[in-house]
């Protein structure tokens, strides 16, 4: 219960730095006016409702989606490596967005946010694919080979097409490396209602996610077809990263940080660590965008650079952890 | 019980062009212990995997009360035929309880919570094995034989009439190669599970046992039946071109192989 209480605590405080610190300090009091008593004219409550709520709710709905996806990824692979950023699903959801504009002009918003859909689910596929993951005996090392492998080659995909576009370098920094800067533009309602659906439906497969852990063999033993659960989970996976990258950019190594923390608080129930997961995620985006507002204020270091930071060290950690051709 | 014998119909089975069995007609006796015995690469292992619809024969079909194995829901199947793999893996810093409540999986629907009979079949599976007091411990701080008890709790969980376990004495010293085999005859004795082992040590299936299947190199099967009268000296000569005495265990009378 304590590490529960723990996890709410992390989100509320994300939340309360979120809507109130930044270039301009906002008190608490004016917060709670800005929520109750709303007043157009005041630049408190301006920034608070025009500026940072936005921000908030992106930031719930990416960390949370990134943090649930980093937990499905890594049960399904038994890879404590595994997270949508550096297996390459950031950053084919990215690149479908950025091939979207290049190719219809950047003009239909809609269009461009649906195709981070399908962009996430060929990078998926074709990293499982790549390293065995489909046939449940990849170890370790060889997924995340092939999805480094994977992020690199689309990432530089991706670098190529917005260099050519010189002409909205801003806007196209944000598929780069992502940020919760442009929350206002994004579509942030939508997309929590696909970090919904794709949260459930990883909460429903959780007990054969966790059949499948124990082996192929046994998990067909106890009726959970591998490649059934494999493609569910895939599905999972594919709504919450498009989401994720859709509303916030691609977002590396916060889907790696925070299941190993939420795996502790769920005691190894997958169905509680992602909850766990999701709070945790949104709670961790939230902070790292507030450091990254803070540090060099007025200049904002982006939020994907700053959870880079933080979870480079955590991946060595990890890694370090790994003993090679182990099954983990 | 008896209409819902597990059985084998002219069973072919391989890996790509490699057959390891070839056209193999068995019945395994329901509500019996069974151990499948031979020299290692005679497709035992291959054989109870079929038997678990781990792996597609060739050719041929297992039948489970007469209904062909491969067209019955596979959690339907899941309730009535359990299996514990060679080398199920653990994931990492899991307990002994969590472990063991996975073996409810084929009970529990997309959305249904713990149930009082998930709790109750949980708590009788960590009994039989003696496992209760052990439960909140991290798997990988365990004994070997406290493991292997652990994963037996799972399948035990299962609660399934037939019980399929690939070697599940490999790696113990003999007493938890024992302690395991005696468990399964308990299982056996209380709940009328029919229990199926691959084996290797000829002397412990005889006595645990009360039905071996004997294959030979090439996948042959060599005899089968009661332990007595597959363990003769003639047989494990065809099956192991071992040249042996038979004697009776002095202590339980079962078959006692003396390698000469």
């Amino acid at each position: 219960m304590k590490r529960w209480a723990l996890v709410i605590l992390l989100l509320a405080t994300g939340t309360l730095l979120t809507l109130a610190v930044g270039v301009r300090d906002v008190p608490l009091a004016a917060l709670w006016q800005a929520i109750l008593a709303p007043d157009p004219q005041n630049p408190d409550h301006v920034t608070i409702l025009w500026i940072r709520a936005p921000r908030l709710a992106a930031g719930l709905v990416a960390g949370a989606a990134l943090g649930m996806a980093g937990s499905v990824m890594q049960a399904l692979t038994r890879n404590p490596l595994a997270e949508p950023g550096i297996l390459g699903v950031n950053a084919g959801a990215s690149l479908a967005i950025v091939l979207g504009a290049l190719l219809l002009g950047a003009t239909d918003h809609g269009m461009m946010t649906a195709l981070a859909f399908p962009g996430a689910a060929l990078a998926a596929v074709a990293v499982f694919a790549i390293g065995g993951g489909l046939s449940g005996d990849a170890g370790p090392i060889r997924l995340t080979l092939a999805g480094a492998a994977m992020n690199a080659l689309l990432l530089s995909l991706v670098h190529g097409i917005v260099l050519m576009r010189a002409d909205t370098l801003e806007v196209a920094r944000f598929w780069v490396v992502g940020s919760l800067s442009s929350a206002i533009e994004r579509p942030v309602g939508a997309m929590s209602l696909v970090v919904l659906g794709g949260g459930l439906i990883a909460l429903a497969i959780a007990p054969r996610l966790e059949a499948l852990s124990l082996g192929s063999s046994l998990s067909r033993g106890l009726g959970v077809g591998p490649r059934m659960a494999q493609a569910q989970a895939l599905v999972a996976v594919t709504a919450l990263t498009g989401a994720a990258v859709s509303v916030a950019g691609p977002i590396a190594f916060l889907g790696l940080m925070v299941p190993p923390l939420a795996r502790r608080i769920g005691g190894h129930v997958l169905r509680l660590e992602l909850l766990a997961a999701a709070a945790l995620g949104a709670a961790f985006l939230l902070i790292a965008d507030t450091a990254g507002r803070l540090i060099f204020a007025p200049a904002e270091i982006r939020a994907g650079i700053m959870t880079a930071l933080l979870g480079g060290p955590v991946f060595v950690l990890i890694a370090r952890r790994l003993k090679p051709g182990e099954q983990a | 019980m008896s209409e819902t014998t597990l059985r084998a119909r002219d069973l072919t089975l391989g890996y790509g062009s490699a057959i390891v069995t070839r056209n193999l007609s068995l019945a395994l006796p329901t509500g019996r212990v069974t151990a499948i015995l031979g020299p290692n690469g005679c497709g035992k292992s291959t054989l109870l995997k079929a038997f678990a619809r781990l792996i597609r024969p060739v050719s041929g079909d297992i039948t489970l009360g007469g209904t062909d194995i491969r067209r019955q829901d596979t959690r339907a199947l899941a309730r009535r035929i359990g299996i514990l793999p060679q080398a199920p893996l653990a994931p990492e810093g899991i307990t002994v309880g969590n472990l063991v409540r996975r073996g409810r999986t084929p009970w529990r629907g997309l959305l249904s919570p713990w149930t009082q009979a998930d709790e109750a079949a949980f708590t009788e599976a960590l009994e039989a094995v003696a496992m209760t007091a052990l439960r909140d411990r991290q798997l990988a701080e365990l004994s070997g034989g406290q493991r292997q008890r652990a994963w037996l709790a799972l399948v035990l969980a299962q609660q399934t009439p037939f019980l399929l376990l690939d070697e599940p004495t490999t790696w113990l010293d003999l007493p938890h190669q024992i302690e395991v085999l005696s468990l399964m005859r308990k299982r056996n004795r209380d709940a009328g599970t029919t229990v199926v082992s691959v084996l290797h040590d000829l002397n412990l299936a005889a006595r645990h046992s009360d039905h071996l299947v004997l294959f030979g190199h090439g996948g042959s099967l060599v005899a089968e039946g009661p332990p007595e009268e597959v363990v003769t000296a003639a047989n494990l000569a065809t099956a192991f071109g071992l040249r042996a005495r038979i004697m009776p265990d002095p202590v339980s009378g079962s078959p006692l192989v003396i390698p000469l």
